[in-house]
C-alpha cells in the first residue's frame, strides 16, 4: 500500500467513564472501499464523529492525504475532503432535493453576499454551475426525478441517495457512510452496493460502517473491527471472516 | 424570481405599481394622518424583512431585534440635531447607522451565537433591554442621549433644497412631508425585499437554510456555521440601523420609550404571522400588524358609541385586547401563518414519474 | 457593611420571588420547550385579584387576617384555572405546530391578559391591603420587616413541597419521565395531557402565592407589573439551566442578589459614572456572560451536538 489517504493514529474518546474509542489506529488506502464494523456500541459512530470534527478526541489523531487534520473544526473537514453521511438521515428537510445537492457545493464555491445582491456575471454563472452539478449528482444517484420534491417528503431510500448526493457534492477525496443500507430491503441494499462501487470506480475513497456483514464482505477491500471501542483485527476480509475473536465478538453472535 | 418576471403576471405588477404610487394620495383624503399610518406599515416591511434574515433564514431566534433600531434611530438623531449641533446630512447618515448598528450586531453576536435557539432569544432580549436602559440614563454624568426626554428638533431628510418636513409643489400636485417620506420608505422597502428576494436564492441563502434545517449535518457539508450565522445578525442589525435612521427623520424626535421588548416583540410576531422565511408572507404580516391596531383606533370607539350609545370600554385596551386575541386566533388557525412557503413543485415531467 | 447585608436580606427577598415566578416558566419549558410568556400576566391576576378579594372583605369587616388568607385562597385558585385554561385553549392545539407559533400565541395572550385586567382593575395604581402587621427587625445594623422573614420563609416551604411532589409522588416521576421524552413515557402509560396540564396549574399556583407576596412587599400592584417581573423570572430560570427546578430556585436568588448588590455598589464601582437606575441590566448582563462560559445555564444539563 502506498502512501494512505487517512491514517488514525491512537485515537481515544471516552464519555465520563464510558470509554467509547480506545487506542484505535487504521490506515486507509487511497481508492479502497473500507469497511468498519462491530457490534452495537463497539465505537464506530464516535469514529465517525471524531473524524469529521463533531467530536473533539481525547487522545491521538487524523492525518489525512499528508496534513494532520484539525480537531474541533467540522467544516473544515469537508474542505479538507472528507462528507460523510448519517446513521439517522440529516437532510434539510424543508428544502427540496436538487437544493440539499446545492447546499453541498457550498464548500466547493464561494459567492458571497455582494454577488448576490447585485446579480453579477460571476455569481450567475456559478450559480448555473451549482444547479448543473447538482442536477447531475442527482441522476448519478438516481433520484433525478425528485429533484423539486421537499426532502422530507421522499421515501426513506430516496433519502439516504440523497444524503450521498449531498456528500458527492463537497467533492471529497474519502466519504464516509454511517449505516447507509440500513433499513432496506433486498433491491435496494443491491442498488446501493452498486452505487458505492460506482463511486469508487470513479476515483472517491470509501469508508463504510455497516451492519449488514454480507454487503461489508462482499465490498470492502479491507475490513477493521471495533468491539467495546479497540480494534480488534484490521485485514482483507477473507481473514478477518475466519478470524477466532471477530466470530466470538460479533460474528458468532 | 421567475416568478416576477413571468409576462402573464407582467400586468398585474404594473397594477400593483400604479397602485402603490397612487397610494398616499388615496389615503391623504382621509388625513394626512392615514399618509403616517401607512408610512409605519413600509417602515415596518422593512423592519420584518430585515428580521427575516436572522430569524425566516438563518432560524436565529432574535428577541432583541429593536435595538439595532434604537441604535440607527440615535445615531441618526445625534448627527442631526442640535443636541449635538451637528447636521449631517441623511445620506451620509443612513450608511453610518447601518455600520454601527451592524457592529453592535457582531459585539452581540460573536459571544452568543453559539447558544441554543431559546437561549439566544433570551440573551438578545436582555441585550435589547440593556441598550434601551443606557438610552433611557446616559443624561448624566455627561449627556449623550438626554435621558427619558428623548432628543428633539431632528433634521427631517433632505435633498439639495426639497425639505420632507414641508409640503411641495411639483408639477401642479402638491406633496405633503409624510407622502414624501412614502417613496422614500417606498424605495428603501423594494430595495430590502430585491435583497431578500435575491439573498433567498443564493449560496449565502442556502447555506442559511441549512443551518435553520439542521445545523450538524451544516457543519458536515463544509458550511462554516459560526460565521453565516454571524453574518446573519450583521445583516440584519445593518437594517435595523437604516429603518432606525429613517424613523428619525421621519418624526423629528426619539426618545427611549419608541424601543421598548414590545416592539422587538410586535415586529417577530409580523414576520411569524405572515409566514416564516417566506417574503410575501412577511410583508403581509408587517402591513396587517401595523395597520390593525390603528384601523382599531379609529374603529373601536365610534363602534361602541353606535352600538350601545356609550363607551363601555376603554378603546385603547380594547383594541390591544382585540389584537392579542387576532395573534392567538391566527396561530391556532394557520399555525405556519397566514401565508406561508408553498411546498415548492416544478410541474413535474408526465413521463417516468411512476419510476421509484 | 451593614450596607452589604441589607442588600443581602433585600436581594434575598427578591430571590425568592424570583424563584417562585421562575418555577413556573420551567416547569412548563422543562416539559413542552415552550416559553410561556404569559406567565407574568398570571402572577399579575394574582396580586390584583388578591387586592379585590382582601379588600372586599376587610371593608365587610372581617378581620385582616383572614381577609388575607381568603384573599390568598381565591387568588391561587383563580391563577389554577387561568393557567388551566391557558394551556387548554391556547397551546394544546398547538402542540405539534412549528417552534415559533406557540411563542407567538403566548406573547398574544400576555397582550389579552393584559388588557382584560386594565379593563376590569383600571390603568391606576392600586394599593395592596397590608395584611401582615409591619414589624421592622434590626440585626448587625441591618433592617428587616415580618413580611420580608415571611417572604423567605413560604417560598423556601413552598418549594420544598414542590420537590417532594416531583420527586416523591407519582405525578412528579410521570412530570420527569415527560421531560426526558415525551413519547416514551406516553408509551409508559403517562397521560401527557394530563402532566402538561398539571405543571401548569402548579405553576400558576406558585405564581399566585408570588404575585401575593410581591403585592404585600411592595404594597402597590398595576395591570403591567406582571411584563417586567416574568421577563426577570425567565431570565433567572435561564441563568439556573432552564428545565431545571432546582436550578431555576436558585437562579431566583442568585439574581435577586446580584440585583440588589449591584444596585448598592454600582456607583462605587463606576467611580459615580453608573448609578442605581442601572439595577436593571445586571440581570442581563450576568445572564449573557453566563450563558457565554455555560452556554446550558450554571445548573443546566449538557446538551452536546450529538450526530
Amino acid at each position: 500500500m502506498a502512501e494512505p489517504l487517512l491514517q488514525a493514529n491512537h485515537v481515544a474518546k471516552h464519555f465520563g467513564g464510558v470509554k467509547a474509542l480506545r487506542d484505535v489506529s487504521l490506515r486507509i488506502g487511497e481508492g479502497e472501499i473500507y469497511g468498519l464494523i462491530g457490534p452495537n456500541g463497539a465505537g464506530k459512530t464516535t469514529f465517525f464523529n471524531c473524524l469529521t470534527g463533531l467530536y473533539i478526541p481525547d487522545g491521538g489523531g487524523f492525518v489525512f492525504a499528508g496534513q494532520p487534520l484539525l480537531a474541533d473544526a467540522p467544516h473544515q473537514a469537508a474542505e479538507r475532503g472528507i462528507a460523510r453521511t448519517f446513521q439517522n438521515i440529516r437532510l434539510f428537510g424543508n428544502m427540496t432535493a436538487l437544493e440539499n445537492v446545492m447546499v453541498g457545493r457550498h464548500v466547493r464555491t464561494c459567492g458571497g453576499v455582494w454577488g448576490a445582491i447585485l446579480q453579477n456575471s460571476a455569481t450567475r454563472s456559478e450559480e448555473a454551475a451549482i444547479e448543473r452539478r447538482a442536477i447531475d449528482l442527482l441522476h448519478y444517484v438516481r433520484i433525478e426525478e425528485r429533484a423539486d420534491d421537499l426532502a422530507k417528503n421522499l421515501s426513506y431510500g430516496d433519502q439516504r441517495r440523497l444524503e450521498i448526493a449531498r456528500a458527492l457534492a463537497t467533492d471529497p477525496k474519502l466519504l464516509c457512510l454511517d449505516e447507509p443500507a440500513a433499513g432496506m430491503n433486498h433491491t435496494e441494499t443491491a442498488e446501493l452496493r452498486e452505487l458505492i462501487d460506482g463511486i469508487r470506480r470513479d476515483g472517491t475513497t470509501v469508508l463504510l460502517i455497516e451492519h449488514d456483514v454480507k454487503l461489508v464482505m462482499g465490498l470492502c477491500d479491507r475490513v477493521a473491527v471495533l468491539d467495546y471501542g479497540a480494534l480488534v483485527i484490521e485485514d482483507v476480509p477473507a481473514v478477518v471472516q475466519k478470524d477466532q475473536r471477530v466470530i466470538e465478538a460479533y460474528l458468532g453472535a | 424570481m421567475s416568478k416576477w418576471l413571468n409576462p402573464r403576471s407582467a400586468f398585474g405588477l404594473t397594477l400593483i405599481i400604479v397602485a402603490l404610487l397612487a397610494l398616499p394620495f388615496v389615503a391623504a383624503l382621509g388625513g394626512q394622518a392615514w399618509v403616517r399610518i401607512l408610512n409605519f406599515a413600509i417602515l415596518y416591511v422593512f423592519l420584518a424583512l430585515g428580521l427575516n434574515i436572522v430569524v425566516g433564514f438563518a432560524g436565529l431566534l432574535d428577541l432583541g431585534y429593536i435595538a439595532f433600531y434604537a441604535v440607527g434611530a440615535y445615531t441618526y438623531a445625534l448627527l442631526a440635531s442640535p443636541h449635538f449641533g451637528l447636521h449631517w446630512p441623511f445620506w451620509v447618515i443612513l450608511p453610518c447607522g447601518a455600520a454601527i448598528a451592524c457592529f453592535f450586531g457582531v459585539i452581540l453576536g460573536s459571544p452568543t451565537l453559539k447558544l441554543r435557539g431559546d437561549y439566544l432569544a433570551i440573551v438578545t432580549l436582555g441585550f435589547g433591554e440593556i441598550v434601551r436602559i443606557f438610552m433611557n440614563n446616559l443624561n448624566a454624568p455627561i449627556n449623550i442621549t438626554n435621558g427619558a426626554q428623548g432628543i428633539t428638533l431632528i433634521d427631517p431628510v433632505a435633498i439639495g433644497d426639497l425639505r420632507f418636513s414641508t409640503t411641495t409643489h411639483i408639477l401642479g400636485v402638491s406633496l405633503s412631508g409624510p407622502q414624501k417620506y412614502y417613496y422614500l420608505l417606498l424605495a428603501l422597502a423594494i430595495l430590502v425585499i430585491v435583497i431578500n428576494l435575491r439573498l433567498q436564492n443564493s449560496r449565502i441563502g442556502r447555506a442559511w437554510q441549512a443551518i435553520r434545517e439542521d445545523e450538524i449535518a451544516a457543519k458536515a457539508v463544509g458550511i462554516n456555521t459560526r460565521n453565516l450565522k454571524l453574518l446573519a445578525f450583521a445583516m440584519g442589525a445593518s437594517f435595523g440601523g437604516v429603518a432606525g435612521g429613517v424613523f428619525s427623520a421621519m418624526q423629528g424626535f426619539v426618545s427611549p420609550e419608541s424601543f421598548s421588548l414590545i416592539e422587538s416583540i410586535m415586529i417577530l410576531a409580523m414576520v411569524v404571522l405572515g409566514g416564516m422565511g417566506h417574503i410575501p408572507g412577511v410583508i403581509l404580516g408587517a402591513v396587517l400588524l401595523s395597520i390593525l391596531p390603528e384601523a382599531l383606533r379609529y374603529g373601536v370607539g365610534p363602534i361602541q358609541m353606535a352600538v350601545f350609545g356609550k363607551m363601555l370600554v376603554d378603546p385603547e385596551s380594547l383594541r390591544m385586547l382585540i389584537f392579542g386575541l387576532a395573534l392567538v386566533l391566527v396561530m391556532r388557525f394557520k399555525p405556519a401563518g397566514l401565508w406561508p412557503s408553498p411546498e415548492r413543485k416544478r410541474a413535474a415531467p408526465a413521463a417516468g414519474a411512476s419510476h421509484g | 457593611m451593614d450596607i452589604f447585608l441589607q442588600q443581602i436580606i433585600n436581594g434575598l427577598v427578591q430571590g425568592s420571588i424570583y424563584a417562585l415566578v421562575a418555577l413556573g416558566y420551567t416547569m412548563v419549558y422543562g416539559i413542552m420547550g415552550l416559553i410561556n410568556f404569559a406567565h407574568g400576566e398570571v402572577v399579575m391576576i394574582g396580586t390584583l385579584v388578591t387586592i379585590s378579594v382582601a379588600g372586599f372583605l376587610i371593608k365587610a369587616g372581617m378581620p385582616v387576617m383572614f381577609a388575607g388568607l381568603a384573599g390568598l385562597t381565591v387568588s391561587v385558585l383563580v391563577c389554577m384555572a387561568l393557567g388551566w385554561g391557558l394551556e387548554r385553549v391556547a397551546y394544546r392545539p398547538l402542540r405539534n405546530a412549528p417552534r415559533l407559533t406557540p411563542l407567538i400565541t403566548a406573547i398574544g395572550m400576555s397582550i389579552v391578559l393584559q388588557n382584560v385586567a386594565m379593563i376590569i382593575w383600571g390603568r391606576n395604581y392600586l394599593t395592596f391591603p397590608a395584611l401582615l402587621p409591619s414589624v421592622a427587625f434590626e440585626f448587625a445594623g441591618a433592617h428587616f420587616t415580618a413580611v420580608q422573614v415571611i417572604i423567605v420563609l413560604v417560598s423556601a416551604l413552598t418549594m420544598l413541597a414542590l420537590l417532594f411532589l416531583i420527586y416523591r409522588t407519582r405525578l412528579g416521576m410521570a412530570m420527569r419521565a415527560t421531560s426526558q421524552n415525551p413519547a416514551v413515557a406516553s408509551l409508559m402509560g403517562v397521560n401527557i395531557n394530563r402532566v402538561i396540564a398539571a405543571a401548569f396549574i402548579i405553576g400558576s399556583a406558585l405564581g399566585a402565592l408570588a404575585g401575593v407576596m410581591v403585592g404585600t412587599y411592595y404594597e402597590i400592584a398595576h395591570y403591567q407589573m406582571g411584563f417586567m417581573l416574568g421577563l426577570k423570572a425567565f431570565t433567572a430560570a435561564v441563568l439556573g439551566g432552564i428545565g431545571n427546578l432546582a436550578g431555576a430556585m436558585l437562579g431566583g436568588i442568585l439574581l435577586g442578589l446580584i440585583e440588589a448588590l449591584g444596585a448598592g455598589y454600582i456607583g462605587d464601582l463606576t467611580g459615580g459614572f453608573l448609578g442605581s437606575h442601572y439595577q436593571d441590566i445586571f440581570a442581563f448582563l450576568v445572564l449573557i456572560v453566563v450563558l457565554m462560559f455555560k452556554p446550558s445555564g450554571l445548573f443546566g444539563e449538557k446538551t452536546g451536538d450529538r450526530a
